[in-house]
């Protein structure tokens, strides 16, 4: 069951990847980012109108009274209708940018109210807090061991508000998919709340979009939209410690995992792993991608990215682990394992 | 008389052979970059007061974790700082009268005074009970009084230059213009000393 | 006061009077390279401040060129992230701090306002000069640490905690902040010196009513230097703290704060793109004056617009914060005081096309740039209205909508205008014309190019691509745009060394210009091309807006300066009355040596902070050297002295 799960979530991820509309704010999949979208195709036509006008004036200018002369041309003698025209003409294009600025501001003022105006008593709360160059995701309860740790992909579940708690353990960071709504910067000592909420399942994709350092390019994440059933099934999972390998070569690569660098930066719930330095990995497998969304979630990628991933993100905070491949092969095995 | 027609033309003449050559008082230019200095340096302080303002804002206690600075170098210096006003309007008031004793007398109180609070900054740096590396309320602190500090320093220093000069055939016109102007420099670094000092000593213990 | 030999006037001087050979005895300025190290002429110092920005304009455009480069295809590997992050930084520094602000204020201010004043050489020469050397050494600093792998890596606006101490481990932050500092002291420098030039050294009858556009705006933007710049180095000074000696001003581990660097930041780096396009906007209404062959429509609102533009540049810098989670409340003032600002940016516009529709339009070479400007300044000013809305503003902040937005206000506000105004002034500077046919060349293929690049780059920040990064993944469909984007630079850069030609075959064999080819109204072509030593043979007077246009064919010039030292006259700040006579310092050594001093200090503090107390008995000594009085007494004192008091 968990299986064709994974399956289809990854068939999807896959589907969805390929469409260019997933990470594009004019193609709204959230009513926050809808509003947004609405109020910048109105701006839009209005300065459209404004520019043709203005460019259609310029050129009228240029054209009505041209002198093609290679000396200097007379002067303009004191034209005092002209200049009372002019002086008309003017003060009538100032009051109209006047009452069409304000216009914009007023309709800004209420999107924006529309944007933040999201708010329930009984929301999906989820706390994302920046790394350099990943996401920690945590659904907080105030009994620990209903609290979900995760990393990178967030689920949510459709038709319910989600409001997300902000932070940063090192630099300025910035949470932002653009199908969803518009961006909130993660700074350190400072905890911010934004809200959304997706009507339909899918997955969107997200990106850092406030420079952060050498891997700013690669802190990806996605946030996937599923039915209430799916996501409390999800939740479930996630709460569960980690799944005590199987094959005997899964059972190896925990063995290679808790007595090499591994456990000295990531938790596996379960294990004596219980550093909070890197991504918790007590459900590694279930997650569609790894790197925060650099990699695909295959056993090729995930060896490759063990072995050495200064090579896939130089400057990652994670060292290279020169592995024989025997251990290298069950390390991968027993986190493929980590449903 | 010109024509129109004429090839070269002869313009009229305004003649300002009679002018005067030093100015005193705000028509001297050196005094209107004075001005701008202040501005910059006005600006400057201004967002440090700004920032000090700013980051107890985002603190619960006032000064957090620390005793505030000790009140004795403090107000000392304040008081010498009010005093040396006097000298400063001496020379001031003398420049323009070109009373080369009296301006040298002024520099050299002026000198003194500022020399004095040189000194005793030293101490107050030593008196603050807090270092610039325990947190942000030190950190501005120690960068308010030494920014200060450093304006205190150039002013000295331009004094003493100053003095010096009067000693000498070169002091004349100009050079008293500068005297004078030197004294409003000096104003500002007492003015601008006296709200560091109400920001320092004051809001530590009334916010 | 009679004089035994006729009083020509100033278009008529041929440099063989004997008037001219004392005058250009008394101003000269000495020869070889002990010469060019005193020079403290505005028209050289000027010509300085423009070639050197030039450089690093082009300098600048190649490192443009290598993120086009490295962004044209998907997971490319032309650079890796810590060069990339360089070469960006770079970019961003070089153009706004060694390109812009030096070429739109300080070359073109230093040049033109003494000469529109109608003084022989701007107010306080030495600390012009000294600004000078400053600028060059903020950029050999800067560039010095770029080629040798310390350039900074974490944007032109230094983001703390990023660039702090513990995740910028290095000097390269640290050489940031200090060309931050070496360039804004030099351009506080030249504010004074302007501004003290346009009120106290204006030609008698110039009244502030009657000052050119250009000088309103050149006051306007000194005043905004002189309390922008603080910010930016209080920001870069407590970040240098922070990194060098341990203070805590932005950790938040310790009371610090991280907005209180964006904060400081940003009320200096809005007034800063002012700064930038102002000069441009006075340079096009300089030129739309000319070119309409009309007195400019709208003298006043112009005037009151640019000054209301400076004034408002200082109330909208949270606009850059709104991502950061700022009460909605404040964050809608800050989105009305930005639409705000474009009713005075309007304005001008408004009439701009109008004196051009009541002129009779010539479209020389300068004129067709103003159209350039017209047309991409417009689209930069509408994307930034949207820009201005917060929620518009949450979608696009931080993405390639931006970084087109900024691109078409500065180059279109800018650079656009430097071009037109570069052909203006060059018959001026050198006494040539620049050839016209390979301008239209330079015009068109920047024009093309410039649009073919930054228009793309709206579509994909709509997509979703977010700025500084250094590649992106093969799935997020971004390549085709990239592609699109990176294909103008080729455009842009034939633009560039067509205009290279241009410039080095005209100042050679150019057709000689005359005084004023254009058929311009201001005093700066009421004297010969390019500018004696000594500016004007007689100081001029005006009784009209348009000097050459309006005033009389007899028009009084100065007369009673005397010719065998440097006298200068000195006017009232707002009616230009004569008061008072100064002297212009001469050559000088020490501004050089004072740079040098000052740079070896700035420099040093960023190795150890012993740099200040080991450094500063040096700098004291250059300054006492500049400062002391010279040799023999300044001003030999003819009988019976006065002082104005």
């Amino acid at each position: 069951m968990n299986a064709t799960r994974n399956l289809a979530s990854h068939l999807l991820a896959q589907a969805q990847a390929l469409d260019p509309g997933h990470h594009h704010m004019l193609h709204p999949a959230a009513p926050q980012a809808g509003h947004i979208e609405w109020l910048y195709w109105f701006t839009f036509w209005i300065l459209f109108a404004v520019f043709v006008l203005m460019i259609a004036a310029v050129t009228r200018a240029g054209a009505k009274n041209r002198v093609v002369a290679s000396s200097p041309f007379p002067i303009t003698e004191k034209d005092e209708e002209g200049d009372r025209r002019a002086g008309w003409a003017v003060g009538a294009a100032i009051g109209i940018t006047v009452i069409t600025l304000f216009i914009i501001l007023v309709l800004s003022v209420i999107t924006g109210k529309r944007v933040e105006g999201l708010t329930s008593k009984n929301p999906v709360t989820i706390q994302i807090t920046g790394h350099q160059w990943w996401w920690e995701v945590t659904y907080p309860n105030p009994q620990a061991d209903q609290t979900v740790t995760t990393a990178n992909e967030i689920h949510v579940p459709v038709g319910t508000p989600v409001v997300v708690l902000t932070n940063s353990k090192d630099v300025i960071h910035s949470f932002w998919a653009p199908n969803i709504t518009g961006k909130r910067d993660l700074l350190p000592g400072y905890s911010s709340a934004f809200w959304f909420q997706i009507d339909q399942p899918g997955m969107y994709h997200g990106q850092c979009a406030e420079f952060c350092g050498l891997q700013h390019a690669h802190m990806g994440f996605s946030i996937i939209a599923e039915s209430v059933d799916d996501f409390q099934v999800w939740k479930q999972q996630q709460l569960k410690a980690a799944a005590d390998p199987s094959s005997s070569e899964a059972i190896r690569g925990r063995e290679v995992f808790l007595t090499h660098a591994c456990l000295m930066c990531h938790t596996i719930r379960g294990t004596d792993a219980g550093s909070r330095l890197g991504p918790d990995l007590t459900h590694v497998a279930s997650r569609n991608m790894i790197a925060a969304e650099t990699l695909p979630n295959t056993a090729g990628a995930l060896a490759g990215w063990v072995i050495d991933p200064q090579r896939i993100k130089p400057g990652t905070q994670m060292s290279p682990n020169p592995l024989a491949p025997d251990d290298l092969q069950a390390v991968v095995a027993y986190l493929q394992s980590l449903h | 008389m010109a024509s129109l027609d004429e090839p070269i033309r002869r313009p009229l003449t305004l003649d300002v052979s009679g002018l005067p050559s030093v100015a005193f008082g705000h028509r001297n230019t050196t005094w209107l970059a004075n001005v701008f200095y202040m501005a910059i340096e006005g600006m400057m302080f201004a967002l440090l007061f700004a920032t000090y303002f700013y980051l107890r804002t985002r603190s619960t206690d006032w000064p957090p974790g620390h005793l505030p600075p000790a009140l004795n170098y403090g107000m000392a210096n304040a008081v010498v700082f009010l005093l040396s006003i006097i000298p400063a309007w001496l020379v001031r008031k003398r420049a323009p009268e070109l009373d080369r004793r009296a301006v040298r007398n002024g520099l050299l109180l002026l000198a003194l005074f500022a020399l004095v609070t040189t000194i005793l900054r030293v101490f107050e740096f030593s008196a603050l009970n807090c270092r610039w590396t325990d947190d942000a309320y030190s950190s501005t602190t120690w960068v308010l009084i030494g920014m200060h500090s450093g304006h205190l320093v150039t002013e000295l220093i331009e004094t003493v230059v100053l003095l010096f000069i009067s000693f000498t055939p070169k002091m004349e016109g100009t050079r008293f213009a500068d005297a004078a102007i030197n004294s409003d420099y000096w104003y500002f670094v007492v003015v601008t000393g006296l709200i560091v000092d109400l920001l320092i000593y004051g809001t530590t213990r009334f916010l | 006061m009679a004089r035994a030999e006729p009083i020509f006037a100033n278009d008529q001087d041929t440099g063989q009077s004997e008037l001219a050979q004392r005058l250009a005895r008394t101003w000269r300025q000495p020869k070889g390279l002990w010469g060019w190290l005193c020079n403290t002429h505005h028209t050289d110092i000027g010509v300085r401040f423009m070639v050197t920005a030039f450089v690093f304009l082009v300098l600048g455009g190649i490192l443009a060129a290598m993120i086009r480069l490295q962004l044209i295809r998907p997971e490319n590997s032309l650079m890796g992230p810590d060069l990339y992050n360089q070469v960006f930084t770079m970019h961003g520094s070089t153009m706004i701090f060694l390109f812009a602000v030096p070429m739109m204020f300080q070359g073109f201010g230093v040049y033109i306002v003494p000469l529109m004043c109608g003084a022989r050489n701007i107010a306080f020469p030495r600390l012009n000069a000294f600004s000078y050397y400053l600028y060059v050494g903020g950029a050999l600093v800067l560039w010095g640490g770029f080629l040798t792998n310390t350039g900074p890596d974490v944007g032109w606006f230094a983001y703390v905690p990023l660039s702090g101490p513990a995740y910028s481990p290095g000097h390269r932050a640290d050489i940031w902040s200090q060309m931050i500092t070496f360039t804004e002291v030099s351009a506080l420098g030249v504010a004074i010196c302007i501004a003290t030039t346009i009120l106290r050294h204006r030609a008698p009858g110039m009244t502030l009513n009657r000052m050119p556009i250009m000088l309103w705006e050149k006051l306007v933007i000194s005043i905004a230097v002189i309390f922008a710049m603080p910010a930016v180095m209080v920001a870069s000074g407590l970040l240098l703290l922070d990194r060098l000696v341990g203070t805590h001003f932005f950790n938040p581990a310790e009371g610090g704060d991280v907005l209180l660097y964006q904060h400081l930041f940003w009320f200096f780096g809005h007034p800063e793109v002012y700064i930038i396009f102002l000069p441009g906007a006075a340079i096009i209404s300089t030129l739309v004056e000319c070119f309409s062959r009309r007195r400019i429509v709208g003298y006043t609102p112009i005037v009151v617009s640019v000054v209301a533009t400076g004034f408002l540049g200082f109330s909208v810098w949270v606009h850059h914060m709104f991502a950061t989670g700022l009460p909605q409340l404040s964050e809608s003032f800050f989105t009305a005081a930005s639409l705000m600002i474009v009713i005075p940016t309007g304005t001008q516009f408004f009439c701009w096309v109008a004196t051009i529709w009541y002129g009779h339009l010539q479209l020389r070479l300068p004129m067709l740039w103003c159209f350039g400007f017209f047309f991409v300044f417009l689209i930069g000013g509408l994307s930034g209205v949207m820009l201005a809305s917060v929620p518009i503003d949450l979608q696009v902040h931080d993405t390639y909508f931006v970084v087109a937005h900024f691109h078409y206000v500065l180059i279109g506000g800018a650079l656009f205008p430097m071009f037109a105004g570069i052909y203006f002034w060059f018959p001026k500077m050198t006494g040539r014309m620049a050839n016209a046919t390979l301008g239209k060349w330079h015009f068109w293929l920047f024009f093309i190019g410039f649009n073919i690049t930054f228009f793309t780059l709206h579509f994909l920040g709509l997509r979703g691509m977010p700025r500084r990064v250094y590649t992106y993944g093969p799935d997020m469909h971004w390549q085709a745009l990239n592609v699109v984007a990176s294909s103008g630079v080729v455009f842009m850069t034939a633009g560039l060394l067509v205009f290279l030609a241009n410039v080095f075959r005209s100042v050679r064999v150019g057709e000689i210009a005359g005084n004023n080819p254009w058929g311009d109204a201001g005093l700066e072509w009421s004297m010969s091309s390019p500018p004696r030593p000594y500016n004007f043979l007689h100081v001029p007077t005006v009784s009209g807006r348009d000097p050459l246009w309006e005033d009389p064919p007899n028009q009084p010039v100065v007369v009673g300066l005397r010719d065998d030292i440097r006298e200068i006259l000195v006017t009232h700040s707002l009616d230009a009355d004569p008061q008072h006579k100064d002297e212009d310092p001469g050559p000088s050594i020490w501004p050089f040596l004072s740079a040098v001093t000052v740079s070896a200090a700035f420099v040093g503090s960023i190795f150890t902070p012993w740099a200040v107390p080991i450094g500063a008995p040096f700098v004291i000594v250059t300054l006492i050297g500049w400062l002391w009085p010279r040799g023999q007494s300044p001003t030999p004192r003819p009988t019976g002295e006065s002082w104005l008091h």
